[in-house]
C-alpha cells in the first residue's frame, strides 16, 4: 500500500517528469472509475498543464489538478448543479475560486457529482445518477458534495472543491475518510457559486491531509467586491500547521452525541478526544441547548432562500426548457420537467413558509431561532477554545435506505446544519472506522479562527494514523 | 395541515406545474415536514431578534460607473431562443 499522494508529493512528481503526465494519469484514472464521482473531465486539463510545462512552473498549485464541484461556475466548462434544467449550460465567467486556482497555477480536472441544487446527504439525486462510496460502493458517498469527496478519497484527484450549506462538504469528508473545511462565512467569495441557500452557503476545500487543506485556503480566501458578504481579512492558513494543542480548551456538547447516534461513532468520538488529552488539551463536556431546534430553523430558512434563489431557472435564458403556450405556461413545465422531486419539495416548502398567512410561523420564527443557537456558540466558545464531536451520527448508509423519505434524511444532519446557521467554521477530518467505513471527528472554532481547527486538525494527524488507511478502490 | 388545493396554489406561486395525480403524493410528503418544523412553536422567541445574515457588515456601496460588461453573444450563447440580440420566450400575456 503506497500513501496518499499530496500535493507537495505532486509537485514533486511534476519537477520528476512534467504537470502533463500527472494530469494524464489521473485522468487515465478516472476513465477506469466505478464510483461515478466525475460528471465530465476538461477537455482543457491537458493543454492547460502542457502550457504550466511551458511556461515554468510558477505558483503555489502549478501543475496540480484539482476537481471541482457541479455547482461552481468554469469558464467553458458545464456546470449544471447535477440538474436536468441546467443541462448544456456552459457559464460564461469563472468563478473568483477559479480564477485564483488558475492564477496559482492549478490544472481544472473536471467537474464532480452532487446532490442536484447541493440539496441532500447522499448524492443520490442527481440527475447523473448516485455516486458511489469509494470503501464499499454500496453506500453512499455523503453529500452534497459527494462526488469532491469520493474523487479524493480514491485518488481521481488529489483535491477538489465543494459547497457547505448545512453540512455538504464535512459530511461527505466524514463518510469518504478524507479531510473538509467549512470556512467562516464571509472567507470565500461565493460569487459564481450558483446559489441554493446564500446566507448559509460557503465554498469549502477536501483533501487527503489537513496541510492541503491549508495550502487550498491560502489560493481561494480573501476579498472579492463581487459577492457583498465578502469580508476584508488578511490571513496565512499554512501558519497554523504546527503539532501542538498544549493548554488547548475543547467544549465537547451533549447534544451531539444524541439519540440515533451509533455507539461505534460515539467511541471513535471520544477516543481521538482522549488522543487529544495525551497529547496536552483538555476538555470539558458543554451544551448548546438550542441544538434540538436547528435542524427544523435550518431547513425552513435553506428552503425559503431556495424558493427564490432557484426562480431564475425559468427557461428563458439558459438550460432546458420545455414548450407552453404563454410564458407562465412553459416556465411552469420547464420547472416541472427540469427538476427532481427533491428540489422541488423544497421550493414549494420554501415558498409556502414564505406565503402571506404563514411567514411569521415559519420563516421569522426560523431566524428567531437561528439568533438562539447563534448565541449558543457564542456563549460556548467564550471559554472554550474550539468545540468537538461527531460530524455525522452514523458512518455512511445504503444507497436506497433513506431517499424515500425525506425527513429521515434532513434527521442525519443533526450535528452539522447549526455550525452553517451560526457561519462558525468546522473541519471534518477522519478519526476512525466503524463497520469498515470511516468516521469522522468535527472541530469547530470561532469566527475567522480557522487556524486553531487547523491546528488542532493537523496535530491529530501528526499522532495518529486513521488517515493513512486507503479505500479498497484505491488499493 | 397542507390541503391538496393549497399545494395546487403554492405549485402556481413557484410556477411549478403539479397535476392533480401528484397533489396527493406532495401534500402527504409536505405534512410530514411540516409536522416537524411545528416543534419550533415550543421555542420562546418574545424579544429576540431575527439573524437574518452572520456576517458583520453593513450595506456596501460602490460609485456608480460605468464598466466593462459581458459581451451580449457570450450571454446569449446559452440559449436557441434569441432573436434581434435579445432571449425569445412565448407571449406573456
Amino acid at each position: 500500500m503506497t500513501a496518499w499522494t499530496d500535493i507537495s508529493g505532486i509537485r514533486h512528481k511534476i519537477a520528476d517528469s512534467s504537470a502533463e503526465e500527472v494530469t494524464a494519469s489521473y485522468i487515465e484514472k478516472i476513465g477506469k472509475s466505478r464510483i461515478n464521482g466525475f460528471t465530465r473531465v476538461s477537455e482543457e486539463a491537458l493543454n492547460t498543464a502542457r502550457e504550466i510545462d511551458a511556461n515554468g512552473h510558477n505558483g503555489p498549485l502549478a501543475g496540480v489538478p484539482i476537481a471541482i464541484k457541479e455547482n461552481i461556475s468554469t469558464k467553458g466548462l458545464s456546470t449544471t448543479c447535477s440538474s436536468k434544467i441546467l443541462e448544456g449550460y456552459v457559464p460564461p465567467y469563472d468563478a473568483h475560486v477559479i480564477e485564483k486556482l488558475k492564477e496559482a497555477g492549478a490544472v481544472i480536472l473536471g467537474k464532480t457529482n452532487m446532490d442536484e441544487f447541493a440539496m441532500g446527504t447522499s448524492t443520490e439525486s442527481s440527475y447523473y445518477g448516485p455516486t458511489f462510496n469509494p470503501w464499499d460502493i454500496e453506500r453512499v458517498p455523503g453529500g452534497s458534495s459527494g462526488g469532491s469527496a469520493a474523487v479524493v478519497a480514491s485518488d481521481e484527484a488529489p483535491i477538489s472543491l465543494g459547497s457547505d450549506t448545512g453540512g455538504s462538504v464535512r459530511c461527505p469528508a466524514a463518510f469518504c475518510g478524507v479531510v473538509g473545511l467549512k470556512p467562516t462565512y464571509g472567507c470565500i467569495s461565493r460569487y459564481g457559486l450558483i446559489s441554493y441557500a446564500n446566507s448559509l452557503e460557503q465554498i469549502g476545500p477536501l483533501a487527503t491531509n489537513v496541510a492541503d487543506i491549508a495550502a487550498l485556503m491560502d489560493v481561494v480566501a480573501g476579498y472579492d467586491n463581487r459577492d457583498s458578504t465578502s469580508i476584508n481579512r488578511e490571513n496565512n492558513y499554512s501558519d497554523a500547521l504546527e503539532d501542538d494543542v498544549k493548554g488547548m480548551k475543547i467544549g465537547v456538547p451533549e447534544e451531539y452525541f444524541g439519540e440515533g447516534i451509533d455507539t461505534r461513532v460515539e467511541k471513535a468520538t471520544w477516543d481521538a478526544i482522549s488522543n487529544f488529552e495525551d497529547m496536552g488539551a483538555t476538555y470539558e463536556k458543554i451544551s448548546l441547548p438550542y441544538t434540538k431546534y436547528a435542524l427544523a430553523s435550518y431547513y425552513i430558512i435553506a428552503m425559503s432562500e431556495a424558493s427564490s434563489n432557484l426562480a431564475r431557472f425559468d427557461g428563458t435564458r439558459y438550460g432546458f426548457r420545455a414548450n407552453g403556450d404563454n410564458w407562465h405556461d412553459m416556465a411552469s413545465k420547464t420547472r416541472a420537467e427540469g427538476f427532481g422531486d427533491e428540489v422541488k419539495r423544497r421550493i414549494l416548502l420554501g415558498t409556502y413558509a414564505l406565503s402571506a398567512g404563514y411567514h411569521d410561523k415559519y420563516y421569522l420564527k426560523a431566524l428567531k431561532v437561528r439568533t438562539l443557537v447563534k448565541k449558543d456558540f457564542n456563549k460556548a466558545l467564550e471559554n472554550v477554545d474550539v468545540l468537538m464531536g461527531p460530524t455525522m451520527p452514523t458512518p455512511a448508509f445504503r444507497i436506497g435506505e433513506k431517499i424515500e423519505d425525506p425527513l429521515s434524511l434532513y434527521l442525519s444532519d443533526i450535528n452539522t446544519v447549526p455550525i452553517n446557521l451560526a457561519g462558525v467554521p468546522s473541519i471534518s477530518v477522519p478519526c476512525g472506522f466503524a463497520d469498515g467505513m470511516p468516521v469522522g471527528l468535527q472541530i469547530i472554532g470561532k469566527h475567522f479562527d480557522e487556524n486553531t481547527i487547523i491546528r488542532a486538525a493537523y496535530s491529530f494527524e501528526q499522532n495518529t494514523d486513521h488517515h493513512t488507511r486507503r479505500p479498497p478502490e484505491v488499493e | 395541515m397542507i390541503t391538496k388545493e393549497e399545494v395546487e396554489h403554492v405549485g402556481w406561486l413557484a410556477r411549478i406545474e403539479i397535476d392533480e395525480k401528484e397533489s396527493d403524493a406532495y401534500a402527504e410528503k409536505l405534512n410530514s415536514v411540516l409536522d416537524y418544523f411545528g416543534q419550533l412553536d415550543e421555542v420562546d422567541t418574545e424579544g429576540v431578534e431575527p439573524t437574518y445574515h452572520v456576517a458583520d457588515i453593513v450595506n456596501v456601496f460602490r460609485k456608480d460607473e460605468v464598466t466593462e460588461s459581458m459581451p451580449q453573444e457570450e450571454v446569449l450563447a446559452n440559449t436557441e431562443h434569441k432573436q434581434e440580440g435579445n432571449f425569445k420566450t412565448p407571449k406573456i400575456m
